[in-house]
């Protein structure tokens, strides 16, 4: 068995002082956004991503894996003690765990959603191990065709999994695509869209676009409705009790299976996976009156859930280069710049590299577990950070990001741009993320559209006489026809009513 | 506001409610750059399937998204019938110009005056954007040591060449 060497390779990586220490700063970071009222891990990690340009390539990606998983576990924190979750993937942590914060079990209620979020990384992790190698083999086969239609798969994906109306998501990835295009034309070396503008030669970063449309524009929608939060009551009692223990055990093993699953699918799996796992466990509970009034299996499975999906989220990022969610596609981002092309050749030509970072997001959980449930008070005092004090900040590290891209203030204008469009998207209810995605993804369809067709001669055909081309496709088209189905709509629409 | 309302199509609270709608305004968001995204690729050369110009992609990309524009626009007409979950409601055009502003400024600012100035102009510009905004000791005091911490840690420590002081006062 290769996975234990692999592992240890890994362990060799992670466990060295300095990824320690990234790692350790990435979860702190991380938590520390997902508790702070506003400030979400898509825009600290766009934030962040010009400062990374100086770190190493492990030390980079370590510490921007762990402000990532790091903020789900401070979002789950919000969730239960405010009734407001931090992340998207903690909205159903706010039903059970809040009540549990009621009834003046809110430190039990913490300590079961890491001890989850523990568990479900541990085993997350052993699945990446296993699996990914295999994953990266078939994706070794794939030709510019299979690329092709796995990024329209992840596209449809991220479609389905957003909110509001389709056709407004399928309206916000086009307009995404086109805004990647920007710039030279890889083939013909043509200037498309930047009609002579000298700041925009080499295409619009990234960056620029995540720090502005969820940085600015955030801040803006969060402008309108300004109301406080305070932590009401105190936390005094940590350790679940064996009762609890004996109640969590199996919802931690099924949100754990669901989650892993759930994560690779494209398009923001780990908050479809909390849903799932929350329905699964009602369903099959002797109490189901229980939940909504403080169920520990209410916070148990869901949280296991939404960091297993959070983890096995890495596996099409590390092995394909595809992005499955809007930070993935920011971590893409990073790789790019730091020299390394994410795909399957990273396994193998970077084994430190890829091993280092799935271990490292063991050792981050681990730490996410000894060091928050002391820390808690300390996030606790976050809370009530009062979002007037801290926005003014939020401007100014995006500004300064902006500009030290490439030393420019073109940078910075553009920066303001996109603040506008990401306010605009909001008030329309055109959910940011599939830009960003359709973004990151446009020039790479583009070009291996363009590579598949002329290798056959320009028959689109072959998009569908190749199997794993055509089978990726299919996927596409029946995830598009399930959402399509009125039954299976109405309880989309449902789903997303309760946040 | 009541709930839903019947509303005649061609009077005036039937384009009243139209003019309100967030759909309506992605459909014309949609169509316009759908259209102009065409209009802006006829200039590139469009090539054929087995060797695809500059200006095949963004061609086929402009005529999905204007399509997507009509048949969002079409849906429009079709449901008017004043569900308020599709008013568009407030807009904080405060925010928008403050915070978005204050960014440009920052941008105009930064050669000129240098990142001494240009940064506290950023935070209290962008700052008067939230209806809490007071000037007072603590907040003063809060954006000066801001202003200078990152000034240590980004001019200084990681070097990025923004002026301290700029071209106005002889930096």
């Amino acid at each position: 068995m290769d996975i234990f060497a692999n592992l240890l390779i890994g362990l060799q990586t992670a466990g060295s002082l300095t990824n320690l220490f990234y790692c350790f700063v990435g979860v702190f970071l991380g938590t520390a956004i997902g508790v702070l009222p506003g400030l979400g891990p898509t825009a600290t990690i766009a934030i962040l991503l010009p400062i990374t340009f100086t770190m190493g390539p492990e030390n980079a990606l370590i510490m921007l894996a762990g402000i990532y998983y790091g903020a789900q576990y401070g979002g789950s924190t919000t969730a239960i003690l405010v009734n407001l979750p931090g992340e998207p993937s903690s909205v159903v942590t706010a039903i059970d765990g809040y009540q549990m914060a009621r009834k003046g079990r809110a430190g039990v209620a913490l300590s079961t959603a890491a001890i989850s979020s523990f568990v479900a990384g541990t085993i997350a992790t052993l699945l990446i191990a296993l699996f990914a190698p295999i994953l990266g083999e078939v994706a070794l086969k794939f030709g510019p065709a299979e690329y092709f239609s796995l990024l329209s798969l992840g596209l449809v994906a991220a479609l389905v999994l957003a909110h509001g109306s389709l056709l407004q998501a399928f309206g916000t990835v086009i307009v995404g695509l086109l805004l990647g295009l920007i710039g030279p034309d890889v083939n013909s070396g043509v200037q498309r869209f930047t009609f002579g503008i000298t700041g925009m030669q080499d295409g619009i970063s990234f960056v620029i676009v995540a720090m502005g449309v969820f940085g600015l524009g955030e801040i803006v929608a969060n402008l309108g409705d300004e109301s406080g939060r305070s932590v009401s009551g105190t936390i005094s009692k940590m350790l679940p009790s064996r009762e609890d223990v004996r109640r969590m055990a199996a919802p931690v093993m099924r949100g754990t299976a669901l989650g892993s699953l759930l994560g690779i699918l494209p398009g923001g799996g780990a908050m479809l996976a909390s849903f799932a796992s929350y329905t699964v466990e009602k369903k099959l509970s002797k109490r189901p009156d229980e939940f909504g009034k403080g169920a520990i299996e209410g916070v148990a499975g869901p949280e296991a859930a939404n960091n297993a999906g959070a983890q096995t989220a890495f596996i099409p990022m590390l092995t394909l280069g595809v992005p499955s969610n809007s930070i993935m596609a920011l971590i893409i981002g990073a790789m790019i710049i730091q020299g390394i092309q994410p795909g399957p050749s990273v396994m193998i030509e970077q084994p430190a590299l890829f091993w280092g970072v799935i271990v490292s997001m063991w050792i981050g959980n681990l730490m996410l577990l000894v060091l928050n449930l002391p820390m808690i008070g300390l996030w606790v005092r976050m809370i009530g950070i009062p979002y007037h004090f801290l926005f003014p900040a939020i401007l100014v590290f995006c500004a300064i990001g902006a500009f030290s891209l490439s030393n420019s203030t073109f940078d910075v204008f553009l920066l303001a741009l996109f603040g506008v469009v990401g306010y605009v998207l909001r008030k329309l209810d055109c959910e940011p993320a599939p830009l960003l995605l359709g973004f990151i993804l446009g020039p790479m369809m583009e070009e291996n559209l363009r590579r598949a067709l002329m290798i056959n001669r320009g028959d689109a055909t072959v998009l569908f006489t190749r199997p794993i081309s055509c089978a990726l496709l299919m996927g596409a088209v029946a995830l598009l026809v399930m959402v399509l189905l009125p039954s299976i709509r109405a309880k989309r629409d449902v789903a997303f009513q309760e946040e | 506001m009541s709930g839903r309302a019947e509303y005649k199509p061609g009077g005036s609270a039937f384009a009243h409610e139209i003019l309100h709608r967030k759909d309506f305004w992605s459909a014309v968001l949609y169509v316009t750059l759908g259209l102009g995204t065409i209009i802006a690729s006829l200039g590139y050369e469009f090539g054929g399937p087995s060797n695809m110009g500059p200006g095949f992609f963004p061609i086929v990309l402009g005529a999905m998204l204007a399509l997507i524009g009509c048949i969002i626009a079409v849906r429009v007409f079709t449901t008017a019938d004043g569900n308020p979950d599709l008013r568009l409601g407030f807009i904080n055009w405060k925010a928008l110009a403050l915070v978005s502003g204050s960014t440009v400024l920052f941008g105009l600012l930064l050669p000129y005056a240098g990142v001494l100035i240009a940064l506290p102009v950023l935070m209290l510009v962008g700052a008067a954007a939230s209806r809490h905004f007071r000037i007072e000791l603590r907040a003063v005091v809060g954006m000066l040591v801001l202003s200078v911490a990152c000034t240590l840690v980004f001019v200084v420590g990681l070097g990025v060449p923004m002026p301290l002081l700029g071209s106005l006062f002889g930096g």
